[in-house]
């Protein structure tokens, strides 16, 4: 018999707000010290009132706007109770019975084409803190700098059937959240976690399977191993027996390559859900509703469609560029000015984005002043600076954000004078010096005007421009 | 027996008493519980600042029963404060005695409403919003309230004066605008109809009920109109806030697991133990039952059993008022059933708070705010505070 897998997801982002959800502790502390961000609030100690930071509500509608959801314009915040030493206040706040966003659709492709996946709802809550066991010394510590930390759970309905649907669907909203600038979306960093939800069903059954829950899934190749583990699984036992399937939470160990049964002690419990009676409903009236819409980037398709329709770029081209909002907005900023997106395209893929490699830093991560890339083009095409003076310019202002391109190649001596005299000089004590390479030329052998040109440049120290460098030599190479 | 659990000292002329559920850096807070003895706050009750900003000086902390859930503060961990049968209430206790001008305290079951009432003080329990809950121990929070105990109506008007205002440090806080209705030299809006809630006194001790008819004829005779009404929905008040207010209690008090400050068990060899011993050691009886009662209430097979309609029977109560407040200013009812409980009183009857509550709650759960003066508990419109303590003056003016 042929089954088919039916898998949900439950993917936690950390949005990139600067603060906290409900107190202005910094919200990250990568490469801090334990503790370092952390106040009476956000530690739970009693007498600390949560005030909503608007941010949050701002990057949750964002978000979901994003995925196609409708947006609750009454948002209502609720307490999710359970005992744990990483849970300061012995609940978390979370979004239980109006998330902010509903009823939403992400469009996929795989190799079997494309495909929509439907979003059952995205709720804003609070993340909580880490234990850290230290094995030397017996013990185990908290640290609560990741407590109140802003998450959006975005909850899917179960329309993924396979592992590879699942990698696209994780990167598509990676791509839309980083296109709306709410999220990083690194597994790697924590900023993304998963929860699979997956059961078996024979094909063209619409009766759903037992369903087991993996928690807290946190690289993609783990996901998906894990996805064919739990398939491979579940069609056994159906088939052979070989076990009861139960509906019930599942560790995945990754090095061991096997999925276990959590004791059902981590994972019974009801959470007592209630309303937050500290946390007003939030009311997103219409000017805040229309605000948000009016930040809202186009969409990656869209950009793409625009680079090759409108900009005259080749797909390669705008697939390159349209995989970060970062480059598109530099992109569209150095066309606004250069008027030529062939070159701002250039400049932007062998440059730009090759010294962002080499940076070893996300295309994200990109700051450059797409309006100054656009003033270095016009200088390079309108011959005032040579091309590889304006990589050095291109070095400078990635150094410093207040580089102004033409301020710089004056200040440091890169402006392609008008030195007609100089080339005569220098062309002519380059003839003077190599006469084998003038008579391999005048004996037809193209290439020998090359070395002579190259020979000139640097004499020059390339502060000239070619063509009126080429001009020069071949006039003076046909008088000598 | 306590009746202050700090005393500080101090040579201001003004002087203001806390009960234990206000924070401050000044001397631990303990809430009545064992569980936080010796509890240093690292931040001050926005009120408190307040009333210091403006010259008060805190001059000691009083008992209260164990997180303010109780009668007047008998099941504080220190022991109830009683003259040998009679149970005093510690923080009334202090003001009686002179020994501050104002009470700042934490209403969450209505315990400084009977005091007042029992010790022939006043108390206001301002709109719900108007007073910053910022630095205050959380347990009801929907309803809870910083109030005041004085011996006169004018000095709460002071009072109110400073410590009413929107605080940022509060979600729940109203606006500025909202609030200024509380300070001195707004306009008021006189009390010139008061709803004599008959139904209400009908379980009440003869004492009582002549500090009401006392407290009325002062009010007719200075033209006042008291108009008796049957009302049946307001009663109901006492069962939905028993619901709301233990339910949010247990979430409340679910921080203290010994694990991060106050009382933890010596007892233990893992983490299940270290919750269940420090939790079974600290806290009184009184709490135990509120915590239980509270979280059966919201389990998910009672959520929509009862703790979702007992907010919707706070909406209707909300309403029940309304429609009394449109041909009425101010309602009056009693502050509780009698004008003591003795010792026996509680050993017959271990959860007489959760049945006295049934003169408190309608304030705590609507957030109306609610004067007691006189024996008597007058509950007004929202932002109605000045024109109840007008009328408070009044009823001192003329019983003097």
């Amino acid at each position: 018999m042929r089954y088919e897998t039916v898998i949900g997801l439950e993917v936690h982002v950390e949005l990139a707000t600067k603060s906290k959800i409900f107190c202005s502790c910094s919200a990250h502390s990568y490469g801090s010290e334990p503790n370092e961000h952390v106040c009476p609030a956000c530690c739970g100690m009693p007498g600390m009132l949560p005030v909503v930071n608007k941010r949050v509500v701002d990057y949750g509608m964002k978000a979901g706007l994003m995925l196609n959801c409708d947006i609750n314009r009454t948002t209502t915040f609720d307490k999710k109770s359970y005992y744990y030493p990483d849970l300061p206040a012995a609940y978390q706040t979370t979004q239980w019975f109006a998330p902010v966003a509903v009823n939403g659709l992400v469009e996929i492709e795989t190799s079997k084409g494309k495909k929509n996946i439907r979003i059952k709802q995205i709720h804003m809550e609070e993340d909580a803190g880490k234990l850290v066991h230290d094995i030397m010394e017996d013990t185990t510590h908290v640290d609560f700098n990741r407590t109140s930390v802003p998450l959006i759970e975005i909850v899917s309905q179960p329309d993924l059937s396979s592992a590879e649907e699942v990698e696209a669907y994780l990167d598509r909203l990676k791509n839309l959240l980083r296109y709306a600038k709410v999220a990083e979306c690194e597994m790697a960093h924590g900023t993304m976690r998963c929860d699979v939800n997956l059961s078996v069903r024979p094909e063209g059954s619409d009766k759903l399977g037992v369903r087991t829950e993996m928690k807290n899934m946190n690289s993609i190749e783990a996901i998906k191993r894990a996805i064919d583990y739990e398939t491979a699984r579940h069609i056994d036992a159906i088939e052979n027996g070989t076990e009861v399937l139960v509906q019930e939470t599942r560790r995945w160990d990754d090095i061991k390559g096997k999925s276990y049964a959590m004791r059902t002690k981590e994972t019974a419990g009801d959470y007592r859900y209630f309303p937050d009676p500290n946390v007003m409903p939030v009311i997103i009236d219409d000017d805040w509703y229309e605000g948000i819409k009016a930040t809202l980037p186009e969409f990656p398709e869209v950009k793409r469609a625009k680079y090759i329709n409108e900009y005259g770029l080749s797909e390669y081209d705008a697939d390159r560029i349209a995989q970060s909002i970062a480059l598109c907005e530099c992109f569209e900023d150095a066309c606004a000015v250069s008027k030529s997106a062939k070159d701002a395209a250039n400049w932007m893929i062998s440059d730009v984005m090759k010294t962002l490699n080499n940076k070893q830093m996300t295309y994200d991560m990109l700051t450059l002043n797409g309006k100054k890339l656009g003033e270095l083009i016009l200088l390079v095409t309108g011959n005032k600076v040579s091309r590889a003076n304006g990589k050095k310019i291109l070095v400078a202002m990635f150094d410093d954000e207040t580089v102004n391109p033409e301020q710089y190649a004056e200040e440091n001596d890169l402006i392609l004078s008008d030195n007609t005299d100089l080339v005569k000089k220098v062309v002519g004590e380059v003839i003077a010096s190599d006469p084998k390479s003038v008579a391999d030329y005048k004996s037809g052998k193209e290439k020998a005007l090359m070395a002579l040109f190259g020979k000139c440049m640097k004499e020059l120290k390339g502060n000239c421009d070619p063509q009126t460098l080429r001009n020069i030599l071949t006039e003076e190479v046909n008088k000598a | 027996m306590k009746i202050y659990t700090a005393k500080i000292d101090t040579a201001s002329a003004l002087k203001v008493v806390a009960d234990d559920m206000i924070l401050t850096t000044a001397c631990p807070t303990a809430a009545g519980s064992k569980m936080l003895d010796g509890y240093m706050s690292l931040f001050e009750s926005e009120a408190l600042t307040r009333l210091k900003n403006a010259g008060f000086e805190l001059c000691g902390k009083t008992d209260v029963g164990e997180f303010a859930i109780d009668l007047l503060g008998e099941t504080s961990y220190n022991g109830a404060c009683t003259d040998g049968e009679k149970i005093l209430n510690p923080t009334a206790e202090a003001v009686k005695a002179n020994e501050a001008a104002i009470a700042l305290t934490l209403d969450v079951n209505g315990s400084v409403r009977r005091a007042a009432a029992q010790n022939d003080l006043v108390s206001i329990k301002p709109t719900y919003g108007t007073v910053s809950r910022y630095g205050t121990i959380p347990v009801a929070c929907s309803g809870e309230t910083v109030s005041l105990l004085a011996s006169s109506a004018g000095v709460l008007k002071e009072a109110l004066d400073i410590i009413a205002g929107h605080d940022d440090k509060d979600g729940t806080s109203l606006s500025e605008e909202l609030c200024a209705s509380l300070k001195k030299d707004a306009p008021t809006s006189p009390v010139k109809r008061v709803a004599y809630f008959a139904n209400m006194f009908e379980g009440v001790s003869e004492c009582i009920a002549q500090k009401a008819n006392a407290f009325c004829e002062i009010l007719k005779k200075n033209g006042i109109e008291v108009v008796e009404v049957e009302e049946s929905v307001i009663a109901a008040s006492r069962v939905a806030w028993n619901i709301l207010m233990s339910a949010e209690l247990c979430n409340n008090v679910s921080r203290y697991d010994g694990v991060k400050y106050g009382y933890r068990t010596q007892n233990f060899t893992n983490l299940d133990e270290l919750y269940t011993n420090t939790r079974t050691e600290a806290f009184g009886e009184l709490l135990k039952t509120a915590i239980l009662f509270g979280s059966e209430t919201l389990s998910t097979d009672n959520y929509f059993k009862v703790y979702d309609k007992a907010l919707r029977t706070r909406r209707i109560i909300v309403e029940a008022f309304a429609k009394i407040f449109e041909s009425f200013d101010a309602v009056l009812m009693p502050a509780c059933s009698k004008t003591e409980y003795t010792t026996q009183d509680i050993e017959a009857n271990k959860y007489l708070a959760f049945e006295e509550n049934l003169y408190t709650a309608p304030a705590s759960i609507t957030g109306l705010p609610a004067v007691v003066t006189g024996g008597v508990q007058l509950v007004g419109k929202a932002f109605s505070e000045k024109a109840l303590l007008d009328a408070a003056e009044i009823y001192e003016k003329e019983s003097k």
